[in-house]
């Protein structure tokens, strides 16, 4: 069987981001970049397919040279070979522009399986993995936290407000990994010095209009410094005012 | 400092697990002095303990500046663990590796660097600590075995080990000359823990004395010849201060990272301690002291990975990083103040683990007269 996972990479949770001079873009230097936590729930996914049943797992990645950080940190854990589809403005497409672009290679990738992250923890516009189903006729289920494969069928179950939906899909299918599908493994030694080796194919991404435009980017505005009020019984009193008629919350 | 893609991506990989297996544990096993087996194992799954080894025999085909590099994340979070790790690689699988025969290699490497198992190096007793070659501890042969006798003091990993390399003397007549180093299981028949102390710092090390009474092991664990002992301890220790430096620059790291949040947030007369220069200063003092360290260090893990000389830089990395990460948490503790003192926050731990860096595998002192000797003959 032949898995694909789609990846990104995106700047360090731990990263304190500041706009660039143009406004409408963040500034890359000084940031560093990790592959996206939700992509690690897609690699480990596929990887323990790979561990049960030889499947091969393909790394695929829309990005910059330095994406390939991300995808070593893939190859480490223990896929097999990756696709850099490589384009220096790749954080300037939006992902319209990246799933058309990433739907263009896996119709030539033919895998049987595809998993993407739910969301990218930089634009958060989860929608790619579900538009890439939508651009290639494939069944789809986002948020999956569990993952089960019997012949070509996958049943898989998503959490949905107050309980949790089991679905099956006949693959080949897409899926996007929510936080709890799995505990990524970090890469071991013998991994991370084998990820060198193996093969990660670099091609130009085509070119994909935008639909949408970026305007402008703000940080959120700074919170206000805590206040500590008291402490124990003697607080209350003041607790309950402050809620009342400064927060306005009672 | 360059670094190549693997070694960043290690240094990386462990600093995470530093974070989110080590240090949630740092505190708990100082206060119970609790060897913390479970981290191992994850480090043992990971490949971490047999990091500067051919994969042929289980290791992961790294160096010795990756090596310097996992003991510094670790140490950041947890010196105990990091001087664990160290111990076990540079004072028991690395001898192994360098000085033992074709069969002993298949016989004990694959065991200590992927199969879960600890090694341990005993060289000190209690009348013989920087004075190596007064140990009293015999090893006679006796028919197809050797037998051996004697007492080892302050053994790092001896309670967890199934391997332990122990220093002996064969040939009392010829000094130095007369040492000779064994690969003994500890399960073998005379093989007994003794004392247990409690130690000011370095608390979840497992640490203990090893007394061998009769303790008859095969002339097939002889680690060379009879007589090689002295210049393969010297070989040892070497190798042994680069992860000693590598642990001392960690603890200092990890105390100035401490420190600074601590600063930045903690306010008297009404702004925070890090606008005043007295704080200025010794943050400045530590921070710099630790890029000396850092280049002291990677130097002399340099010099070792290209087969260069590299005794006299481990030496001289070993004494500045060990006493600069002292002096580090001292100065860490005086900025925190009576909480730096106090057991609720973690710098004293820093600073008691910090102490073992300027005594263990040669002291300060020691170190000096070998960096003296080395000016003194050239």
């Amino acid at each position: 069987m032949k898995i694909v996972v789609c990846i990104k990479q995106v700047p360090d949770t731990e990263t304190k981001v500041k706009i660039a001079a143009d406004g409408k873009s963040l500034d890359p230097a000084g940031v560093d970049y990790v592959l996206n936590p939700y992509d690690e729930y897609a690699v480990e996914e596929a990887i323990k397919l790979k561990e049960a049943n030889g499947s091969e797992v393909t790394i695929l990645c829309l990005g910059t040279e330095a994406a390939t950080k991300a995808i070593r940190t893939g190859l480490a854990m223990g896929a097999d070979n990756a696709v850099l589809l490589k384009d220096e403005n790749a954080a300037g497409r939006d992902w319209l522009s990246v799933a058309k672009t990433l739907a263009e290679e896996l119709k030539a990738l033919q895998p049987d399986l595809i998993f993407f992250g739910k969301q990218a923890m930089d634009d958060d516009s989860a929608a790619v993995g579900t538009a890439v189903a939508q651009i290639l006729g494939l069944p789809s289920v986002a948020n999956i936290t569990s993952f089960a494969l019997e012949g070509a069928t996958a049943t898989v179950q998503r959490e949905v407000e107050g309980g949790i939906e089991t679905l099956t899909a006949t693959l080949p299918a897409i899926f996007t990994a929510h936080k709890g599908l799995n505990e990524p493994r970090y890469p071991s030694l013998k991994g991370i010095m084998s990820a060198k080796k193996k093969p990660v194919e670099e091609k130009a991404a085509a070119v994909c209009e935008n639909g949408t435009e970026v305007v402008s980017m703000a940080l959120p505005p700074e919170r206000p410094p805590g206040k500590v009020i008291g402490e124990g019984v003697e607080a209350v009193e003041k607790l309950i005012d402050l809620l009342k008629n400064e927060a306005k919350v009672l | 400092m360059e670094l190549t893609e693997e070694q960043e991506m290690i240094r990386d990989t462990v600093r995470e697990i530093a974070r989110e297996q080590i240090e949630p544990r740092a505190e708990e096993i100082d206060i119970n002095s609790r060897f913390p087996k479970e981290t191992f194992e994850t480090l043992h799954e990971l490949g971490l303990m047999g990091v500067p080894f051919p994969e042929a025999y289980g290791g992961a085909d790294a160096d010795t500046v990756t090596l310097a590099l996992v003991v510094e994340e670790i140490a950041k979070v947890c010196g105990s663990t990091a001087l664990g790790l160290a111990a076990h690689t540079s004072l028991c699988c690395w001898p192994v590796f360098a000085f033992g025969s074709d069969e002993q290699k298949k016989q004990y490497l694959p065991g200590l660097l992927s199969g879960g198992q600890f090694g341990a190096l005993a060289i000190t007793e209690p009348q013989a600590g920087s004075d190596v070659g007064a140990l009293k501890t015999t090893a006679v042969v006796s028919g197809d075995d050797y037998v051996i006798n004697g007492t080892k003091a302050f053994i790092t990993n001896a309670g967890v080990a199934s391997v332990c390399i122990v220093a002996t003397v064969t040939d009392p007549e010829k000094g130095k000359q007369g040492m000779t180093n064994f690969i003994v299981p500890t399960d073998a028949p005379g093989f007994a823990l003794g004392s247990v102390d409690e130690k000011l710092g370095m608390r979840g090390s497992d640490w203990a004395e090893v007394v061998l009474t009769d303790c008859r092991v095969p002339a097939a664990n002889r680690l060379g010849n009879e007589g090689d002992g002295f210049e393969q301890l010297m070989a040892i220790l070497d190798g042994g201060r680069i992860g000693i430096a590598a642990l001392a620059l960690g603890i200092a790291e990890g105390a100035l990272e401490k420190t600074t949040a601590y600063a930045q947030e903690r306010k008297q007369f009404g702004r925070p301690i890090t606008s005043f220069q007295a704080t200025k200063m010794k943050l400045a003092q530590m921070a710099t002291d630790i890029e000396a360290a850092r280049h002291l260090l990677f130097n002399a893990a340099r010099r070792k990975d290209a087969g260069q000389p590299f005794a006299v830089e481990a030496s001289m990395a070993k004494l500045f990083a060990s006493e600069a990460a002292v002096r580090a948490c001292k100065e860490a503790i005086q900025i925190y103040g009576g909480n730096g003192y106090s057991r609720e926050y973690p710098v004293e731990r820093y600073y008691r683990d910090a102490k073992l860096c300027t005594i263990g595998e040669g002291t300060s002192e020691i170190q000096r007269i070998i960096i003296a000797r080395h000016i003194l003959q050239s």
